[in-house]
């Protein structure tokens, strides 16, 4: 793997080597995380856009700065909105419990979810549009807290938790495959929120411009040390070589450093979760898991709760994918909810875990790196085969100008290929689970 | 007449839409529970395999076109609809041998059936893009209205026109036919019959002498034909768009769930029930009630339930609650 980096680094270019990098290891957390779900206990979960996604959005609540005049304007009557939802869910709970069950229970409750919901919709109306009619082009939502950034990465593991443990609480007990449409759909209204709710998260709009837990590149290449040290690598003389030339050099190891300085921050948290992870997995935690997930109805009878295990690793997994979510917001440095679509933020992540070898965590590591890179890299090599096999195509060809344009699709039919055949061919993945119910 | 006029206002907008869509929905829920039915897991693809079917039976609309093969009033496609499930069934067909049947062979659980799906998704939309692109394509001709808006008022007198789109007329009729064959299918042949004995109880079946190979064979043909009538259909009252079929997944598979999935009538009702409460909860009700209220009345705001992007969301709240509520669907789901 480390190879092929290598190769792109020398052959295109070590910026975008380092990008790959980059997203390798935000995809092996995520697929660490999708690992825990489905490897450690046989849960489908469709939904970890949703999971991601949330990350994302923790990344702006928690680092961008509070927008003052939504607030002064809409918290009120946000405060007030939210102050309605929860009277009327604890409300509707404590109705469940006191009173007696009939049909008066039922018709109390009602009127009280409709009266909740009338009242919720008028001051969310309001807040909604006093908020949003503040400076729309700049801001138009309450903005953030104003933390550093890298502390959204834990509140983005926390965020995805929450919704995994209100999600647990519908889906799980449903039989695989409706779990895994569930999931898929929860993931899917969740994203219609995101876009939707523009008080919150701005929307289509998108929020760009987020604080970075790293330095910026115009920044290194004006400070003296960077220079020197670009000079001491090279080992080149600024006199020698051409103004601009230099000036190419800095620019170009400036965004190195940058992602350099990435790469250390998301391998450092990779390498914990993957411990945290390998820890989990050969614990008496991790062996009644494997227990629940090879024969669920054994389990049961051992006296294992496999309902609340499956949260409880539901939630875990959701966490981890979290985490990778709010570290791929940070890396973008922006927050586009029109971008999360299921192909790329759901299903890709389950290549990912099904090539590298489910139940194993270096496979699903390895399974993240393999399928990024092949992502990323079918495009270039398919324009390189269009361009190739093109060439007995003359240039105003419209035969030729369609294959250049519908190139990139080739890298789904690719994966789409490999995961086929690793399902058929190898199904325990690049590296299997290692077995280890033999205590021989 | 203002009632009158209230009338045509909600068919025009509500009614009529949540009709044909709701067809195009039922149409695809069969052919998910079908599948469903017979093999038991859900398939991931189907989204993905009805933008091929459409995909292939634009081209054949587009060879047609150029050869001059047109009627003039209907659209093309309805002419290369056969060639259309032809292609598809052959798809499916291929796909079953080279995926699915290897699984089926070793029992596998449902689970890497449903697995499988999705590397298949992933393909045919690679494929699909490689041949077509990603562009809108609106391959819709002959006859566009059957009745225009601006002709119905000034025949009827009242102040809403009701539109009727030839598309419309072709979706429900055609989804008609399709669900009456498809019944007289499986309760009067004996491939249909044998279908439902599978479906019930796979061994019983097999002990009786059912050959499990010819009922897959026939449930693909089945689903073939659902997945190219609901994706031609959907394109040529909307327009073929690659991304959207992947959208259309999700409903479909509500209206199969909420049904009770494997339950062929409980598809059709679920079609209608995700499709109408889509619309309505979306639609604003201002117009409509300004009409049935006293003269010179205009309800506050725009009297809607949730707001016009939230389209997706609503047939997943269905969903949700519906497995919250009745897990198996309105009716008891998982036999044919």
């Amino acid at each position: 793997m480390a190879l092929l980096l290598g190769i792109v680094g020398a052959t295109q270019s070590w910026n975008v080597s380092l990008a790959i990098l980059n997203l390798c290891l935000i995809s092996a957390v995520m697929s660490l995380g999708l690992n825990i779900q489905w490897g450690y206990a046989g849960l489908f979960n469709a939904g970890v856009m949703a999971s991601t996604a949330l990350g994302g959005l923790a990344a702006v609540l928690v680092s961008y700065s509070p927008v003052g005049e939504a607030w002064a304007v809409g918290g009120l009557d946000t405060g007030l909105a939210f102050i309605t939802l929860v009277s009327t869910v604890l409300g509707a709970w404590l109705i469940r419990k006191k009173v007696p069950e009939g049909s008066i229970r039922r018709v109390i409750f009602f009127v009280w979810l409709l009266g909740g919901y009338a009242l919720l919709r008028h001051f969310y109306e309001q807040a909604s549009l006093s908020i949003e009619a503040v400076d729309p082009a700049q801001t138009g939502f309450l903005g953030g807290l104003g933390l550093p950034i890298l502390i959204s990465w834990i509140a983005g593991g926390a965020t995805a938790a929450g919704l995994a443990w209100v999600v647990g609480r519908v889906a799980l007990g449903l039989r695989s495959d409706y779990f895994a449409i569930a999931t898929l759909g929860i993931s899917e209204i969740m994203i219609s929120i995101l876009k939707n709710e523009d008080w919150l998260t701005r929307g289509v709009k998108n929020v760009t411009g987020l604080e970075r837990p790293v330095p910026y590149e115009v920044d290194l290449q004006q400070s003296q040390w960077f220079i020197d040290l670009v000079i001491r690598l090279h080992s080149a003389d600024p006199n020698q070589v051409s103004e601009e030339a230099f000036q190419e050099m800095v620019m170009s190891a400036s965004g190195v450093f940058v992602k350099l300085c990435y790469s250390g921050f998301f391998l450092t948290v990779l390498l914990v979760i993957l411990g945290l992870a390998a820890l989990a997995l050969n614990s008496p935690w991790g062996r009644m898991m494997r227990a629940i997930r090879d024969n669920e109805i054994a389990a049961a009878a051992m006296g294992k709760d496999v309902t609340n295990r499956h949260r409880q690793v539901f939630i875990l997994g959701s966490a981890v994918i979290g985490v990778a979510g709010a570290m791929l917001t940070t890396l973008d440095g922006q927050f586009t909810p029109g971008s999360y679509i299921p192909l790329r933020f759901t299903f890709l992540i389950w290549v990912m875990v099904i090539i590298g070898g489910s139940g194993n965590n270096l496979g699903a590591v390895l399974g993240a790196f393999i399928t990024w890179f092949t992502w990323i890299e079918a495009e270039p090599v398919a324009l390189w085969l269009v361009e190739n096999l093109n060439s007995f195509l003359s240039e105003q060809n419209p035969l030729r100008q369609h294959f250049i344009n519908v190139a990139p699709h080739l890298r789904m039919v690719v994966m789409g290929l490999i995961m086929i055949l690793v399902l058929r061919f190898r199904p325990a993945g690049i590296l299997p689970e290692k077995n280890t119910n033999r205590t021989d | 007449m203002d009632s009158l006029n209230a009338i045509v206002l909600l068919s025009n907008y509500v009614f009529i839409p949540s009709l044909v869509y709701g067809s195009q929905l039922a149409l695809g829920a069969l052919g998910v529970t079908i599948v469903f039915g017979i093999m038991r897991f859900a398939n991931f693809a189907h989204g993905e395999m009805m933008s091929f079917a459409t995909v292939s039976t634009i081209f054949i609309t587009w060879w047609f076109q150029s050869i001059g093969f047109t009627t003039g009033i209907l659209p093309t496609a309805l002419l290369a609809l056969p060639f259309g499930i032809l292609i598809t069934g052959l798809l499916v067909w291929a796909i079953e041998r080279s995926v699915f049947s290897y699984y089926r062979q070793r029992k596998s659980k449902p689970v890497i059936f449903v697995i499988a799906s999705v590397g298949v998704m992933f393909m045919l939309n690679g494929v699909v893009r490689l041949f077509i692109g990603t562009d809108e394509i609106i391959f819709m001709d002959g006859l566009k209205f059957l009745i225009k808006a601006g002709e119905f008022k000034k025949w009827s007198g009242l102040k809403e026109g009701l539109a009727l789109k030839q598309t419309q007329v072709l979706t429900v009729l055609l989804a008609i036919l399709a669900v009456s064959w498809l019944f007289w299918f499986l309760q009067k042949t004996k491939m249909g019959k044998a279908m439902r004995a599978f479906s019930d109880n796979e061994d019983l079946a097999l002990l009786s002498g059912i050959d499990p190979e010819k009922v897959v064979r026939a449930t693909w043909f089945i689903s073939a034909v659902l997945i190219t009538l609901a994706g031609v259909l959907y394109g040529l009252d909307k327009s073929y768009k690659p991304l959207i079929y992947f959208h259309l997944l999700l409903p479909i598979f509500a209206a199969a769930i909420v049904g009770g999935i494997g339950q062929p009538l409980g598809a059709i009702l679920g079609g209608y029930i995700v499709a109408f409460s889509e619309v309505t909860t979306t639609y604003a009700f201002k117009k409509f009630l300004r009409y049935l209220g006293p003269e010179g009345w205009s309800p506050e705001g725009l009297v809607q339930l949730l707001s016009t992007e939230y389209k997706f969301a609503v047939s997943f709240l269905i969903l949700v609650l519906v497995l919250l509520i009745r897990p198996t669907g309105l009716f008891k789901g998982r036999v044919l």
